[in-house]
């Protein structure tokens, strides 16, 4: 990439894979900005008009909305505070020296191969069912009342589910940070006189830092997306109990047949998702260089 | 105080015997290197002194107290890595203060001490920068500072010099030897660098497959070597070791005798040779000469001695300064 020549050939040479790849946001962004301005029911077809600010106008001030942005943050919040906190301590046991490693960390990446509608189905139907599941018949052996975990605590449930398929994610990017960490410093820090909690605030905890980074920032552009999830859990429900953005704008389009307000939603989806993302980026952006 | 005795200490990974049974003293105050070949278990006895490994079998006492079960920091021992083992993520004050503030030390007694180490060691305009912004020597340094703050019974250095270039090296050494008589404090230091061992050891031990070949001062070691082993090690260039009828003539299986304890000369001598490479370093010249019967011979000669490649020249040991060695490979 060194003469004026070779610049300009590269430059030829990448354009069609950037101007494809420009095409295939800008259409449906733009496509998606056109409806969410129009009157859009799909009920009533062929009677569409322009309609102003109107759907941006009914879809925020849906008193779900508000719900619905509340549960998206506890959700995010939730799976990220549990797959970090959860994956760095599954990641020290798993870096211990002992019998059989191999076999258990494939066993622990396990989850994540595991698609999300059957991950989701496999919770409702084989642990959380208060009926049949595994939990109720705990309780009952316990000689307690089973908890019907979907109906009562519907997002908590969710967000159990969602970090229970995250865990291995970030416990295997932790695990991996933990390998490169080296020896001899924390042979010094021992010979420092640091001991093991110590050697894990001051030693371990620094070093993890940019992978931490790493986990928090590709999770949470996952989890603001998360629906299958709650597809096949809770329908969202009950009420607006387990509705994020996402499956808010699901309702809206799909459920109340309202493309304009869907697409209203989808393009603040859009917009608050730049902000966590702007957001995200100034507080710990900064570990990622250097 | 730091007095440090091993007891029949042994080290064994699994069924390699890495280190069998040893005893070793070391007085306070001393500067003891351990040398040898790679691999010869020298950084492995640092560490089992250091509590970094378990002995096997055996008796580490420091001060008198049995310390074989004591673990690292109640040693009172401090190290310095050959990597440094530098914490990336603190400020050169804060590796340095870092065994203080984990000894739960007075926040103004460890600025003290940290401004005190700093200075000693020319480090304080970069107290604030990162490891990442020093360069090698500066690193070297801070790890060393790091040892001083904590003002422990001895110092322990693993191969400290080895990642510097060659200039620096030699900068280093004289820095720690010059540490070393101002604190007095007992420091073990490990190298594989007879050079390093030479100038800056009080007492060297020669180590070779976790058995230790000798002990003595560096003019012990190179006057009276007790085996071939070390007569190989110590010196630089090595000791010419002849075998066979020659070294019969002086009662010995084998003989031994150092490049500089040979005469050269080109008139008469006691070995006719041909010069095949001369190296000149200036000071010396190094000549390699083939003498029939033997292998070849390293001889050093005046840095300005003139010679060429073919010449032929006569060779003659200094007679006091010949090493005999019997068949067991100890000297006779």
């Amino acid at each position: 990439m060194a003469t004026q020549h070779s610049k300009t050939a590269a430059r030829l040479m990448i354009s069609p894979a950037v101007i494809l790849l420009l095409l295939w946001m800008i259409v449906p962004l733009s496509m998606t900005l056109y409806f969410s301005f129009l009157r859009y029911n799909l009920l009533m077809p062929g009677m569409e008009s322009f309609t102003g600010w109107d759907n941006y106008y009914y879809f925020l001030t849906d008193p779900a909305f508000s719900a619905a942005l509340t549960n998206t943050i506890l959700l995010v919040g939730g799976v990220l505070l549990i797959t970090v906190v959860g994956g760095t301590l599954l990641a020290l046991l798993l870096d211990q020296p002992m019998w059989g490693q191999g076999i258990v960390r494939i066993l622990v990446i396990a989850p994540f191969f595991i698609m999300p509608t059957v991950s989701a189905l496999v919770w409702k139907n084989m642990f959380m069912n208060p009926v049949n599941g595994m939990f109720a018949h705990i309780a009952r052996a316990l000689g307690m009342q089973p908890f019907d975990f979907l109906a009562h605590a519907p997002l908590a449930s969710i967000i159990g589910i969602v970090a229970w398929q995250w865990l291995p994610f970030a416990t295997l990017i932790l695990l991996t940070a933990l390998q490169s960490l080296d020896r001899e410093q924390m042979e010094a820090a021992e010979m420092d006189g640091a001991g093991p909690l110590d050697r894990f605030l001051y030693i371990t905890l620094p070093h993890l830092t940019r992978a931490i980074t790493v986990v928090v920032l590709i999770q949470t552009i996952f989890l603001l997306g998360v629906f299958a999830e709650i597809l096949v859990t809770t329908n969202g429900g009950p009420g607006t109990a387990s509705t994020n953005i996402t499956y808010l704008v699901y309702a809206q389009s799909l459920l109340n047949y309202d493309v304009g307000g869907g697409s209203a939603g989808g393009i603040i989806a859009v917009i608050l998702a730049n902000i966590v993302a702007i957001f995200l980026m100034r507080m710990i952006g900064k570990n990622l260089d250097a | 105080m730091g007095k440090i005795t091993l007891r029949n200490v042994q080290k064994r990974f699994g069924e390699a015997v890495v280190i069998p049974s040893l005893d070793l003293d070391i007085e306070d105050g001393e500067f003891v290197v351990f040398v040898g070949p790679s691999g010869c278990g020298k950084s492995t006895l640092l560490r089992l002194i250091a509590g970094l490994e378990d002995v096997s079998d055996g008796q580490i006492l420091i001060d008198g107290r049995n310390a074989t079960e004591m673990p690292p920091a109640k040693r009172g021992l401090a190290m310095v890595f050959q990597s440094y083992a530098l914490y990336p993520h603190m400020t050169v004050r804060k590796n340095i203060a870092f065994p203080l503030k984990m000894a739960k030390m007075e926040q103004s007694e460890i600025d003290r001490r940290v401004e005190n180490a700093a200075r000693i060691l020319n480090l304080t305009s970069y107290i604030d920068r990162r490891p990442g912004q020093l360069s090698g020597g500066q690193r070297q340094r801070v790890a060393i500072g790091r040892a001083i703050v904590r003002e422990p019974a001895a110092f322990l250095f693993d191969e400290p010099l080895s990642n510097l270039d060659a200039a620096l090296r030699v900068n280093m050494r004289l820095e720690i030897t010059e540490l070393h008589q101002s604190l007095q404090t007992t420091m073990i230091y490990v190298t594989h660098d007879q050079v390093e061992a030479m100038t800056m050891a009080d007492k060297i031990v020669v180590l070779n497959a976790g058995r230790i070949e000798q002990v003595g001062s560096p003019l012990t070691l190179y006057r009276n070597p007790a085996n071939l082993f070390v007569a190989g090690f110590i010196g630089s260039p090595k000791m010419n070791l002849i075998e066979g009828p020659e070294a019969a003539k002086f009662g010995a299986t084998t003989m031994g005798v150092r490049p500089e304890h040979i005469d050269i000369s080109r008139e008469s001598g006691l070995w006719q040779g041909e010069v095949g490479v001369s190296e000149h370093l200036g000071s010396d010249t190094f000549l390699h000469v083939h003498v029939a019967g033997m292998p070849t011979l390293t001889v050093r000669a005046g840095g300005e001695y003139g010679v060429h490649h073919g010449d032929k020249v006569w060779l003659t040991p200094q007679a006091d300064k010949i090493h005999r060695f019997g068949p067991d490979g100890r000297a006779l």
